[in-house]
């Protein structure tokens, strides 16, 4: 017999890690950059 | 196209790019992804499931796209020996990476109600998980050869060899019996119903947009750390 499965379930699974990876991705990309830019002025002031 | 590689003139290019890339990306994305969850009719043959191809499709080929842009970076630098072109392959491993984590968690997830399993050993999903590893591979030799002061040459010439994962991935469902499905888009032609092909396109196009801004950032941080070394190297040498 076939187990019945709630297809939205895994729609939501699939768009909560797809949708967080990414936003994680941008943040980290965005707040390394600054962190570095921040370091190389530091360091012209120096 | 030489010009864009003098860091200064890079650099007051990507300034504004950088965060317009970004912002028209997500956007675009949400927008994509709203229309996939609540405004497209559930597939005769996938049910509701065929949402998450919407995000599946964009990151598998992101995946693909962050090693080819690897390899062509790699290629560039190989030929001209131009450092920031050794930065763009580094720029592109960390997204690429991500993206083809996304693919074959988001194709897992799809797999268990479709294929009533999360995972087969097929051409398709093997060279893809393959690719995965040869992100963990490329960023390991990039970061050690980035803290040992080694060759950049080393991890360029990976990234080239890498690159013929490529061609088996796109060629892995044409080549091997496979449970995944064959190419539904190729050049000027698609098997896609138009009602779903459309929220498919402004997500590959969105999903891009953020991919290319994530790139310009890594850049940016890259070479800010880079410069910022290389000055305190500079000023210590003054004060010694």
């Amino acid at each position: 017999m076939r187990e019945a499965l709630d297809q939205w379930t895994f729609v939501i699974a699939a768009y909560a890690l797809g949708i967080a990876a990414t936003l994680a991705l941008v943040a980290w990309a965005w707040w390394d950059m600054r962190r570095a830019e921040r370091r190389r002025e530091e360091a012209r002031r120096k | 196209m030489h010009g864009f590689a003098n860091p200064k003139r890079f650099l007051s290019l990507v300034r504004w790019l950088t965060p317009t890339m970004l912002a028209s990306g997500l956007v675009l994305a949400a927008v994509a992804l709203a229309w996939g969850l609540w405004f497209v009719p559930p597939d005769r043959l996938m049910g509701e499931t065929v949402r998450i191809l919407f995000l599946h499709v964009p990151a598998a080929w992101l995946g693909m796209g962050g090693w080819a842009a690897i390899a062509v970076a790699s290629a560039a630098f190989l030929v001209w020996r131009h450092p920031l072109a050794a930065l763009a392959a580094r720029a592109a491993a960390v997204p690429g990476m991500v993206f083809t984590a996304v693919c074959l968690a988001t194709g897992s997830i799809w797999g268990r109600p479709t294929w009533g399993t999360w995972w087969v050993w097929d051409g398709r999903l093997t060279s893809m998980l393959v690719l995965l590893f040869l992100y963990f591979g490329y960023l390991a030799l990039a970061q050690a050869v980035a803290r040992e002061g080694g060759s950049s040459r080393i991890p360029a010439i990976f990234g080239l060899v890498g690159a013929i994962n490529i061609p088996i991935i796109n060629r892995s469902v044409v080549w091997w019996n496979s449970l995944h499905q064959p190419p539904s888009i190729t050049v000027g032609k698609s098997a896609i119903d138009p009602q779903f092909l459309a929220p498919l396109l402004v997500a590959v196009l969105g999903f891009s947009l953020v991919f290319g801004g994530v790139v310009l950032a890594r850049m940016r941080a890259l070479l800010g750390d880079i410069q910022a070394d290389a000055r305190l190297r500079r000023k210590a040498g003054e004060a010694a």
